[in-house]
């Protein structure tokens, strides 16, 4: 089903959805999708705003049951607190009076559960430093959290959901508020992140051609509707029309970027 | 040098001759205690308004108790209590309402101005209740002071590490199965309980000196939560050794020089450090 490499073929299964609809209330925000993504996978979600993007993750985290259908992750129902997942949640603001260092915040997710009172343990420490040197945010350990940028912002937090080790991470619009270069950065960390350590990414974003060369899978919300498959698969003129129920046309421009003509208005990264 | 010192000391035993004094050095010490611990997560949470709420909650149910011939201080604890179960009921993002808030508040001032005014005894009370009489302190009151005091600290130390977690990053913390919700519920009963007790000492219009006005300044000087802490604490306490210490020698109200000193020393941090953050 996918055309990635012969490695690939061997990788466990690790998310898989069958019918899925998933609503709030008497609200129905997408139904009827199918999508399977295995072990090592860069998985984008992408749509339009309020098509149900973050709602996947919800879902994935066991926040929001679904309504119909089934979903498994890594083979069971999903299930608050899996240790398994490392979640970096869509930021608007991190107060800039929040006058505490970084190491700390990466460092209470390792432990921030935990009843009682203590000191640092040395551990816990490491553990933090080498999350941050993974990102390349070694010089960060010690800066206020209120005082970084974007960009700097975002590293963190990709340290706070690395340092646990998860399997899996979802990211809920990284790129958002980051400048291009920024965007390209960020892109090929997470990617590095993916193939060094075998993780599973899905990440949030508005605009997919930063993230084309990289990803293995596109899940495309909109509509109420989910598609998924390679990019390759799913960003046709033919499947977006179908997704949409609109006609909408996908175009190439020389460099490989694409254009979603048509749909929604809100496909370039405002 | 040696005289100066000398003459501290002879005037400080001096000073806990008397009992009055003695139990106005043990209110306030524990209060100055809870509050620095406490005031660090209003700051972090961004609770100040909350805090002032509760002190004037208070106010009615200490103005009612007055009325009832009651122990204010009693009054004062369970209505504030109940405001910060009430809160914690109505959920965490109800802290975060202040106009709901503000309309409580400004409600709970009235009744606490009708019972006074229903009160035909000295309007003294209601003096003491805005603006904290820490001197006139009873021994019954410095233990319940200590007894509540004892039970904040300890829940406090209990969930120090998932209240911190939580306040930082709220939706990690919920994605890791942490009870958000319940942390925030905890926080309002621990916060209204620190209100109460510390009311006895600044009142409940001067709240902020005690219960904002230390962390906002020890957030400025330190960038890990254990040593603002300790710094807030330790503000505090100065604030309110100080305090009680000029009082005895000088004709003016404690509270005022407890709010002079913690006013002080945030002006002269915020001078100092603004260009170093």
């Amino acid at each position: 089903m996918s055309i990635s490499k012969k490695r690939k073929e061997i990788q466990p299964e690790v998310v898989s959805a069958s019918d899925l609809t998933v609503g709030y209330k008497d609200k129905v925000v997408w139904k009827g999708a199918h999508f399977s993504v295995k072990q090592g996978e860069f998985v984008a979600i992408i749509g339009p705003n309020g098509a149900g993007k973050t709602t996947m993750f919800r879902l994935l985290l066991g926040l929001l049951l679904p309504e119909k259908g089934t979903i498994k992750v890594f083979g069971a129902s999903p299930r608050k607190g899996n240790s398994k997942i490392g979640y970096v949640p869509q930021r608007h603001t991190i107060d800039n009076e929040t006058n505490i260092e970084c190491i700390e915040l990466i460092r209470l997710a390792q432990s921030g559960s935990r009843l009682g009172f203590s000191f640092s343990s040395v551990k816990e420490k490491k553990a933090a430093h080498e999350a941050l040197k993974a990102v390349g945010a070694t010089d960060l350990a010690h800066k206020s959290l209120g005082s970084l940028s974007g960009g700097e912002l975002q590293r963190v937090f990709l340290a706070e959901a690395l340092v646990s080790n998860p399997e899996m991470l979802l990211l809920d619009e990284p790129l958002s508020n980051l400048d291009l270069r920024r965007i390209k950065d960020l892109v090929g960390l997470v990617h590095d992140v993916v193939k060094s350590r075998n993780v599973t990414a899905f990440l949030v974003a508005h605009d997919i051609n930063p993230l084309i060369k990289y990803l293995d899978k596109v899940i495309y919300v909109a509509n109420g509707k989910v598609a998924s498959g390679t990019p390759e698969e799913v960003l046709t003129s033919k499947r977006l029309t179908e997704l949409y129920g609109t006609r909408v046309e996908v175009l190439h421009d020389s460099r490989g970027n694409i254009v979603i003509v048509g749909g929604a208005e809100d496909h370039h990264e405002d | 040098m040696m005289l100066l010192a000398l003459n501290i000391f002879s005037s400080l035993s001096g000073i806990f001759k008397y009992q009055f004094m003695q139990h106005a050095f043990e209110a306030g010490t524990v209060v100055a205690i809870v509050a620095g611990i406490i005031g660090y997560l209003v700051i972090l949470r961004r609770s100040a308004f909350a805090t002032h709420a509760f002190a004037e909650i208070g106010f009615a149910g200490a103005a009612g108790a007055v009325l009832l011939g009651v122990s204010p201080v009693l009054g004062l604890l369970s209505a504030s209590t109940l405001g910060g179960i009430g809160i914690a009921i109505l959920g965490n993002r109800a802290s975060h309402r202040d106009i709901e808030i503000g309309a409580v508040l400004a409600f709970m001032l009235g009744l606490g101005v009708l019972f006074i005014s229903l009160y035909t005894g000295y309007a003294t009370e209601a003096y003491s209740i805005l603006f904290g009489e820490i001197l006139g302190i009873s021994a019954a009151n410095v233990l319940l002071t200590l007894v509540i005091s004892a039970a904040i600290l300890f829940v406090a130390a209990l969930v120090y590490r998932p209240m911190l977690f939580a306040s930082l990053d709220e939706e990690v913390a919920e994605a890791k199965g942490m009870r958000t919700v319940l942390l925030g519920a905890i926080f309002m009963v621990l916060l209204a309980a620190s209100v109460a007790i510390a009311v006895q000492v600044v009142g409940v219009l001067l709240i902020f000196a005690l219960m904002v006005i230390p962390a906002a300044t020890a957030v400025r000087l330190t960038k890990k939560p254990l040593y603002a802490i300790v710094i807030s604490v330790a503000i505090a306490l100065l604030a309110t050794w100080a305090g009680l210490l000029i009082a005895f020698f000088e004709p003016y109200p404690v509270s005022f020089f407890i709010t002079s000193i913690v006013f002080g020393l945030y002006l002269l941090v915020r001078l100092i450090y603004r260009s170093q953050r």
